[in-house]
């Protein structure tokens, strides 16, 4: 598992990444309430917002942490936002991704490196 | 977090595990590890215990030794009857400005010898000047200082605090009484700003975290946040003072003419005489232009606070802007307070502006989830 200074982690499944929130950015955000998805088939930028998640306190954006192509999203995210606070890194994945160059993920924080960031 | 004010159970919080955020000038729990949701939703199914510490206690008392002096004194700055409120019970109302707005809202009871009002944190030092600017000929203006406030809401507080309290029980909505806990003097009303039936207690500081662990040792009684007390007043369709109702809003406007009685109307025994009167005794009349309204997005995604509010899907100026806005987890979905013109009806369709798209919400009644006061 890779991570971003956005609290995403990152699992390369085949030739698609899998893109979710980590158990630290959840419990920060607080119950989950509302998830808002990106459509399959949409062309990212690193750094595009591509999902809204609303919390009990507030909104807050996931943001592309590569560039690429959407290929799959998690619907059940939409009916059961609270997925998102129970099994972070499981279930509650947000979406998948085309990348071009998995070499990209190479240069991303691992585990080790994502715990010292927090703390 | 410097220069932040600590109420006396700021300890208790922490050994409770709560998150502590600054709120009015103190530093108070956002919520516990039960988190939001579950803190709410505890409250409405079995019993909360919320530290209210940060809000002003205050005694008007009458130098003539009358009440009914203090009460006609407290009518120049509340469009509220104050004086036809009998021995033992309890109001809400607001304090008005010139213009008509709203300066702090608060609950006052008249406790035979003197009034005691509850006021707002944030207002609590202006609130207590602007008293005693305008009460000194009639009453003695003291700040309680050495009391904590808490409050026990839901269905399980009657039976909570009984243990405690056994004269709880009997009390009826917005009655108060001062009761005796193994000699120690605890000021109680049946009241709140959850929607559930409840109680607001005043105890002395130095009991205050006693008082309170007894209660929590209770299996039905959680300690409850600032997070899920903004929910379930929202869920009861209640305002929060900065936000739904400021110096800009009128009572009328705010949908609160429901605390304006017959004696302080046009026509009634002691009509108007509070700051403002003009304007609100007008409204009153012929109604306002716009009102405050409860607003019910459609889908799952809320509309918070300072969204845009539209008449139509594209196109036009905005017709409002919501005030309080979230999720309410009684009611499963998402709920707003907005200001409209009074013009729209409920039942219409209104849109917000979410993230610049305009999602459709229905004007509904408030509250939003029916209230279970103790009649």
């Amino acid at each position: 598992m890779k991570y971003t200074e956005d609290h995403e982690w990152l699992r390369v499944d085949g030739d698609v990444v899998v893109v979710g929130i980590t158990a630290h950015a959840s419990e920060q955000l607080g119950d989950v309430v509302f998830v808002e998805l990106p459509e399959a088939g949409t062309a990212v930028s690193a750094g595009d917002e591509v999902c809204v998640i609303e919390s009990v306190k507030a909104a807050s954006d996931i943001r592309a942490p590569l560039d690429g192509e959407i290929v799959e999203v998690n619907g059940d995210l939409a009916d059961n936002p609270g997925m998102v606070n129970e099994d972070p890194t499981g279930k509650a994945w947000f979406f998948k991704m085309k990348i071009a160059d998995l070499s990209a993920l190479d240069g991303m924080m691992d585990e080790a490196a994502y715990n010292e960031m927090i703390g | 977090m410097a220069d932040l004010k600590r109420t006396v159970l700021y300890d208790l919080h922490i050994a409770l595990g709560g998150k502590m955020v600054p709120f009015a000038g103190y530093e108070m729990p956002v919520q516990y590890p039960m988190g939001v949701l579950k803190e709410h939703l505890h409250t409405r199914s079995h019993a909360g215990l919320f530290d209210v510490s940060h809000m002003g206690q205050v005694i008007l008392r009458p130098k003539s030794g009358a009440v009914a002096d203090a009460a006609l004194a407290f009518e120049r700055l509340v469009p509220v009857d104050v004086a036809g409120l009998a021995e033992g019970r309890q109001r809400y109302g607001m304090f008005t400005d010139e213009a008509g707005g709203i300066l702090d809202d608060l609950m006052f009871a008249n406790r035979g010898d003197h009034l005691f009002v509850v006021v707002n944190a944030g207002c609590r030092d202006q609130d207590i000047a602007h008293m005693r600017a305008h009460l000194a000929d009639a009453c003695e203006v003291e700040e309680i200082t050495d009391r904590a406030l808490v409050a026990l809401q839901g269905p399980a507080a009657e039976a909570a605090l009984a243990r405690l309290l056994p004269g709880a029980a009997a009390m009826s909505f917005m009655q108060v009484a001062i009761l005796d806990w193994d000699g120690v003097e605890i000021w109680v009303s049946r009241s709140g700003y959850t929607g559930e039936d409840g109680y607001e207690i005043s105890v002395p500081d130095a009991q205050a975290r006693a008082f309170c662990e007894a209660l929590l040792a209770m299996e039905e009684v959680a300690p409850i946040g600032l997070g899920a007390r903004d929910s379930l007043r929202l869920e009861a369709g209640m305002c929060l003072y900065g936000h739904d109702i400021d110096t800009t809003t009128s009572p009328v406007e705010a949908n609160l003419s429901w605390a304006i009685q017959k004696a302080r109307r046009a026509g009634g025994a002691r009509a108007g005489g509070f700051p403002g009167a003009g304007r609100i005794l007008r409204e009153l009349a012929e109604g306002p232009a716009r009102r405050r309204v409860g607003l019910k997005p459609e889908g799952r995604a809320p509309m918070r606070e300072g969204t845009q509010v539209f008449a139509a899907a594209e196109g036009g100026e905005p017709i409002g802007a919501i005030t309080s806005g979230g999720f309410g987890p009684s009611i499963e979905g998402p709920m707003a307070m907005a200001y409209l013109p009074a013009t729209l009806a409920e039942g219409a369709t209104v849109y917000g502006d979410v993230r610049g798209k305009r999602l459709p919400a229905t004007i509904v009644p408030m509250p939003f989830l029916p209230n279970r006061f103790k009649r």
